[in-house]
């Protein structure tokens, strides 16, 4: 029996590489394929740096969330574990240097506290479009898992060996790097837009929002400093937004590690156990 | 209840005896789960029986702590999921538990359907235990659709759209079916609020079915790898500890993949544009159903022409007939022998119907025009695995029992496992 099972996996498999051949080949006129970054957290074992998050925060903070709400994150998640590692005294700074809109305060507005989530850039929906051409900036609380890119078929089978999640920043670094002017020539770009390679479509309503030099990090505490690119900037807010998408991440992959080191041990005991049951019996 | 209750429980204890007089619960159990004869050649195929009971119990204790968190409210739905794993005690693992658990039970109800498929599990006498089966597996089809809408994501929302629309290409009954289901003209709260109800009701109503379908299974007995029924105690091995724990062992082993799904990649499973809250006005490029949807998807859409009827209703009887189907298999397949492991030509088929199943899901995932072969596209092979898939059903295996001449079976369990290095059992 195994040879006709080989047999008709070994066609199975022919049939889906000849697909995904073909697949692949009908994609190849433009080269718009987005490219998979390095990221610390990708894998069973990866964790978040530090250090990126906190640029990737500082990033987020000076330009992306001037026109991009991030409703689910809160102050006080900056603090916790896992993510940028500020103090609570730092997030507490932070926090009342932002306005919240409060019907119970005085004057209708008053200082955000930690517990307050992130205040949205724009009152409504309505203004939000107005203010950007009629285009609305996405909601960054989960942008980094509502974006991915398309793996052909055979590619996406080891995802699930790697736990490849990390489609969201990859297709986040390469938008910030896919600006293109001018555009293509034959390409009609509509009024007040912009072309990206990347984006669908590639007529995308944000301007490009980074140039080289335009955040002033600090150096780390280790004296080390990065490159003041486009590249490490989206790096590093790819890196902040999978973290305001996913903030509990590095305690989740450490617990897995555990869970399944347990799975493999229990497994083995209970195969003794069976083992041993078994022995007596012919079967 | 059962008719192999071989040995009687004999209360020892005044209490004991006098709970059991009123009620043989203690006695029943142990008939049931402890002594109940099961043919001793069972491979590990047979416990996908005990992984699909212990998912179900996993789907069902996780659901309950989720629905105390969640919030079946169309403005509120997509945020109180995103909540549940930001600020729920371990809320990101038990929400991902149930997402990809969901998975794992399709993965698992897959593997226990084609086993039965494969060792002729559906013949005589265990025809109502297979369309109990069934019964279930349309069960769960339900209940995933019904879940998969209530995170109120772009995929849940669509899918909503997608799915309950099929209903309207029925005549006469298609328009107010739909309404009903929808609680409106388009999916809305309503929608979100109905699905939730039926989402939480439907598992226990599974729970009962799979308590006749153990009752049906204990009646018979189960089949096993050769197909010859037990004849005597020596062909069998009490449940408990034999399967008990060889059924558990495949539980642990079935809970590493899960594990791995559930920590390291629980949206991998999944479609991002379900991270993008509802929005009926942009409809996603490409809407696609959960992996466990995507042969009967296929089926569906590859019925894409008028053939005395519309397109639309040939389509959705396709559908639906590729499911109901099932249901006739135990009269379709005229063979009297069970085990596909000593019919020579159905073992060509049988697999050659597997691939197909898996090409059909492949199909499911594709672009209609992309090209396969040629200029063949995925709707022109397509037709080609629908076909395939109802014939092995309406004509192979009606005809295969008539002119296939199966090999020699063994006398009995005992003397194939003892012969077992000569033949060998799949």
């Amino acid at each position: 029996m195994i040879q006709l099972k080989t047999i008709f996996a070994a066609a199975l498999i022919g049939v889906g590489l000849a697909g995904g051949a073909i697949a692949a080949e009908t994609a190849a006129p433009e080269d718009n394929t987005i490219a998979k970054q390095h990221w610390s957290f990708a894998g069973p074992f990866g964790t978040f740096d530090q250090n990126q998050l906190q640029r990737g925060f500082q990033v987020f903070k000076e330009v992306c969330s001037n026109c991009h709400s991030a409703h689910l994150l809160m102050f006080r998640n900056l603090a916790e574990p896992g993510g940028p590692g500020f103090s609570e005294a730092q997030v507490k700074a932070l926090a009342a240097t932002y306005e919240i809109a409060d019907p119970d305060a005085d004057g209708g507005k008053r200082p955000a506290l930690p517990s307050d989530h992130w205040p949205s850039p724009f009152p409504t929906e309505k203004d939000a479009r107005d203010a950007n051409g009629g285009a609305l900036p996405p909601d960054m609380s989960v942008l980094a898992k509502a974006r991915g890119i398309e793996d052909k078929f055979p590619n996406w089978v080891f995802n699930y060996l790697t736990t490849y999640a990390e489609g969201g920043p990859d297709y986040i670094h390469a938008i910030l790097n896919g600006y293109v002017d001018p555009p293509p020539a034959g390409f009609q770009l509509p009024e007040g837009k912009h072309y990206n390679k990347y984006f669908p479509g590639h007529s995308i309503g944000m301007p490009p929002p980074l140039t080289d030099g335009q955040v002033q990090y600090a150096a780390a505490a280790d004296g080390k400093t990065v490159p003041l690119t486009v590249d490490q900037y989206s790096k590093d807010v790819g890196a902040f937004l999978m973290w305001v998408a996913e903030p509990h991440l590095d305690s989740t992959k450490a617990a897995g590690f555990r869970v399944l080191t347990f799975l493999i041990l229990f497994a083995v005991l209970m195969w003794l156990v069976k083992q041993q049951l078994w022995r007596k019996v012919e079967h | 209840m059962s008719s192999h209750e071989t040995s009687k429980y004999v209360p020892t204890h005044p209490v004991a005896k006098w709970f059991e007089d009123r009620l043989p619960l203690i006695g029943f159990t142990k008939s049931t789960l402890i002594d109940y004869p099961t043919p001793k050649n069972l491979n590990y195929w047979w416990t996908f029986g005990g992984i699909l009971a212990f998912m179900l119990g996993v789907q069902i204790v996780t659901g309950i702590v989720l629905a105390m968190h969640y919030t079946p409210n169309a403005a509120l739905a997509f945020d109180s999921v995103e909540l549940i794993k930001r600020d729920v005690n371990g809320g990101r693992l038990i929400q991902a538990v149930h997402a990809t658990g969901a998975s794992m039970f399709f993965f698992a109800v897959y593997v226990h359907i084609f086993r039965g498929l494969y060792f002729g599990s559906y013949k005589a006498p265990r025809e109502i235990l297979w369309i109990l089966g069934v019964i279930i597996y349309l069960l769960m089809m339900a209940t995933a659709f019904f879940g998969y809408v209530l995170p109120w994501g772009q995929m849940s929302f669509w899918a909503a759209a997608v799915i309950t629309n099929i209903f309207a290409a029925i005549p006469v009954i298609g328009d107010p079916i739909l309404q009903l289901l929808r609680g409106g003209f388009a999916v809305d709260n309503p929608t979100l609020n109905r699905f939730f109800s039926l989402h939480y009701l439907l598992p226990f109503i599974i729970a009962a079915v799979v308590v006749l379908h153990i009752w049906a299974l204990h009646v018979p007995g189960n089949n096993n790898p050769i197909g010859v029924e037990v004849k005597e105690k020596r062909d069998t091995v009490p449940f408990h500890p034999f399967y008990t724990m060889k059924d558990l062992f495949a539980v642990v082993v079935f809970c590493i993949p899960f594990a791995w799904f559930a920590f390291f990649a629980p949206d991998i499973l999944g479609h991002s544009d379900n991270y993008i809250m509802a929005n009926p006005l942009v409809t996603p490029p490409h809407i696609v159903p959960e992996w466990y949807f995507l042969p009967f998807y296929a089926i569906l859409r590859a019925i894409d022409f008028n053939f005395i009827i519309d397109s639309k209703l040939l389509g959705v009887i396709f559908f639906g007939g590729s499911i109901l189907i099932l249901f006739f298999v135990p009269w379709l397949d005229t063979s009297k022998v069970r085990s596909g492991t000593f019919r020579p030509a159905f073992k060509w088929f049988y697999w050659l119907f597997v691939v197909n199943f898996l090409l059909l899901m492949w199909y499911g995932a594709q672009e209609p025009a992309l090209q396969i072969i040629g200029p063949f596209t995925v709707a022109d092979v397509s037709k080609l695995s629908v076909v395939y898939y109802f014939a092995y059903f309406i004509v192979i295996l009606p005809l295969l029992g008539r002119f296939e001449k199966p090999r020699p079976l063994p006398n009995s369990i005992s003397e194939s496992v003892l012969s077992k290095p000569a033949a060998a059992t799949t």
